[in-house]
């Protein structure tokens, strides 16, 4: 159960966007997802956490560093392999809107993946369908509509069965909720779990939906301006965050608690994310940091083990006592 | 308390292809003075067009508010008013925030000119004064630097400055209700505390009612005195945000609070999830229109539409299970302690 399926070292992605300008999404991220587990990545917009997804799974091409998957780096893969490994990587998509093709049905939709990794006769690959759209919760009568004629929490179960149809390992989760309501939330989430169960998959839940990340995840990693703050199972991280910005990051989430003597202490919120192309020097959330010294503006902080399981990229990390009552 | 906004059976429709979209079926509320007020619901329930109605800001001949109607601002009839005394009601007695900045934001006017023009239309000042006026309003909402950001365009600011820019130019001449539709879903979680704390720091200091139409309960916890559960264009629950959280008792009040996940709770636990989806509005609801969903439905629920029961002075439901004749169930919906 905890061998590692997905290994991350030293993760950089670029982008250079003028002569002089280069913006660093991803800068030198390290993590390792193990089989089974969902992995949650959170932080605000802008953090690099879709960026880092996406290099992740070779979507982007990585600037500097390795994704090793089953110990096989796969941003350098030969040519015959991509094909196999894409097989076994899928992707749900924030948007339920633009990201099905609208002059297909949604049984074409599904089946696409199908005529690509498997040879199957076209009874078989109905068949298929049939159980896939069953398994997300879809009648079969979906199959010959349009993603128009659906409702967003439809059309994202339509997104997952897509995923699911080559039979893949490993499934990144881009946001897959975000675009939806309360209550069909509930309803995406409770299958992604369902699903995970069944066919022992793993996940990278991407989401700024934090009580959301909470729920789903095993182990979560927060992001700030490109780099990794810090890691923790669900569990620490959210009973005693250790970064000051983790601290902040929960303390901003509204608690439907209307009577203000039941609400847990916030932490005071300064300012906003400067712009990751030029960030600020030493640790880069040193412009907005409560606790901040004068080591913090000079060196960047390493991410290093504090506690067994819990990483803190920090260079004096401490309980807060506000956050740990919730 | 004085009643400042006074709505009577709202019913509002939109004339498609498909045929009448039946978006407000017929809502009754008030604005107290200085109060703010919360419309919760799911997409489509119907509260940003009840915003939008009373700021008069659909369209017709797509939109139709119903003749039965009424929306009274202070004792006067908004849906009667003409060209010009809309043109002063909105602006100066109700302004009106959106939730997506940028779109709303003129992108070939700079932030200043922006909330200038708004002086300038509405009070008898001249344009340096007007500018000053725009100088001290970017202060009041916490612009850092803000006699730059006067000369600044919408796409040089964050989505959290222009926020603030909407509410610098929204409460530029003291209105005395601000219509804000979802004004933090499109913002992070730490931008959104820092509005919502703004615009209940400004809500104090220009004693302005603040109708809040969100999707967020933990927003609305936070910030709202009175809270509205609508549902397929009905309000289906009202009470103070005491009640509501704490004694909420319709059925769909009830999965709404169930089906959000708390922080406290242990992980990969099954999310409680309403089933199904809301209905469609084209077609005429003649019995409650949560029926088809709810757990507790009974035969009268998908023929006749319940009557709005009152429970406290403050607090009225609309469900059958409310009736003297109805079975005596558990409430579904426990605080945890």
């Amino acid at each position: 159960m905890s061998e590692t399926l997905i290994e991350v070292k030293n993760l950089s992605k670029h982008f250079k966007i003028s002569r002089k300008l280069v913006l660093k999404a991803v800068d030198h991220v390290s993590f390792e997802i193990k089989r089974g587990e969902t992995f949650g990545l959170v932080g605000e917009s802008g953090c690099g956490k879709t960026t880092c997804g996406r290099t992740l799974i070779n979507l982007y091409s990585a600037t500097d560093g390795q994704v090793l998957y089953n110990g096989q780096d796969i941003s350098h893969l030969p040519k015959g392999k991509v094909l196999d490994y894409k097989q076994r990587i899928q992707m749900i998509f924030q948007d339920p809107y633009s990201s099905l093709n609208p002059r297909m049905t949604i049984s074409e939709i599904i089946a696409q993946g199908l005529n690509i990794h498997f040879k199957m006769s076209k009874r078989e690959q109905e068949e298929k369908v049939n159980a896939l759209m069953a398994d997300v919760g879809l009648t079969a009568s979906f199959g010959n509509r349009f993603a128009h004629e659906l409702s967003g929490g439809q059309r994202q179960r339509v997104g997952i069965a897509r995923a699911l149809a080559v039979e893949p390992e490993f499934i990144v989760c881009d946001e897959p909720i975000s675009a939806l309501d309360v209550s069909i939330q509930a309803q995406i989430i409770n299958l992604l779990i369902k699903l995970q169960k069944e066919r022992k998959l793993t996940y990278l839940f991407i989401s700024h939906d934090l009580s959301m990340v909470k729920h789903i995840s095993d182990r979560v990693g927060v992001m700030y301006l490109g780099h990794m703050v810090e890691i923790a199972t669900s569990l620490n991280l959210f009973d005693e965050p250790l970064h000051p910005y983790t601290q902040m990051l929960l303390s901003a989430i509204p608690e439907a608690e209307p009577d203000p003597a039941k609400r847990r202490k916030s932490v005071k919120i300064e300012g906003e994310v400067p712009s990751p192309i030029t960030p600020p020097p030493g640790c880069k959330f040193s412009s907005r940091c409560v606790y901040v010294k004068d080591q913090c503006k000079l060196e960047v902080p390493t991410l290093k083990e504090i506690r067994p399981d819990h990483f803190v990229a920090c260079h004096f990390p401490r309980v807060c006592e506000e956050v740990s009552s919730c | 308390m004085e009643k400042i906004l006074e709505v009577k059976n709202l019913e509002v429709s939109f004339h498609t292809y498909a045929g009448e979209v039946r978006a407000v079926r017929g809502i009754n509320f008030h604005i107290h003075k200085g109060e703010t007020l919360a419309f919760v619901g799911e997409s489509g329930s119907g509260k940003t067009v009840t915003a939008k109605s009373i700021m008069r800001l659909l369209k017709a001949p797509l939109a139709e508010i119903k003749e039965s109607s009424s929306i009274l601002y202070k004792g006067r009839e908004v849906l009667q008013m003409n060209k010009t005394e809309l043109q002063d009601y909105r602006g100066n007695d109700v302004s009106m925030i959106f939730q997506d900045p940028m779109t709303f934001l003129n992108p070939t006017m700079t932030c200043g000119d922006q909330i200038i023009e708004s002086f300038i239309l509405h009070q008898d000042i001249n344009k340096r004064e007007a500018r000053q006026k725009a100088l001290e309003m970017l202060n009041v909402v916490r612009i850092p630097d803000a006699e730059k950001r006067l000369d600044a365009y919408p796409h040089e600011l964050s989505g959290g400055m222009r926020q603030r820019v909407m509410i610098a130019m929204a409460l530029a001449c003291s209105p005395s209700i601000l219509v804000a539709d979802e004004p933090t879903t499109a913002l992070d979680v730490t931008i959104q505390a820092q509005i919502m704390a703004l615009l209940n720091a400004l809500k104090v200091k220009f004693d302005t009612a603040i109708l809040l139409v969100t999707h967020d309960l933990g927003v609305v916890s936070n910030f709202a005195d009175r809270i509205q559960i609508m549902y397929a264009g009905k309000v289906l629950e009202e009470g103070t945000a005491m009640e509501i959280f704490y004694k909420p008792q319709h059925p769909y009040t009830w999965a709404l609070l169930k089906s959000v996940p708390k922080l406290s709770k242990h992980n990969k636990q099954e999310l409680y999830a309403l089933k199904g989806t809301p209905p469609d509005l084209i077609l005429p609801l003649e019995h409650c229109p949560f029926a088809a969903r709810c757990e507790y439905c009974m035969k009268i629920c998908r023929t006749a539409m319940p009557d709005r029961t009152k429970i406290t002075e403050t607090q009225y439901v609309s469900c059958w299970l409310k009736h003297e004749k109805a079975p005596v169930i558990e409430p579904g919906y426990k605080r945890e302690v």
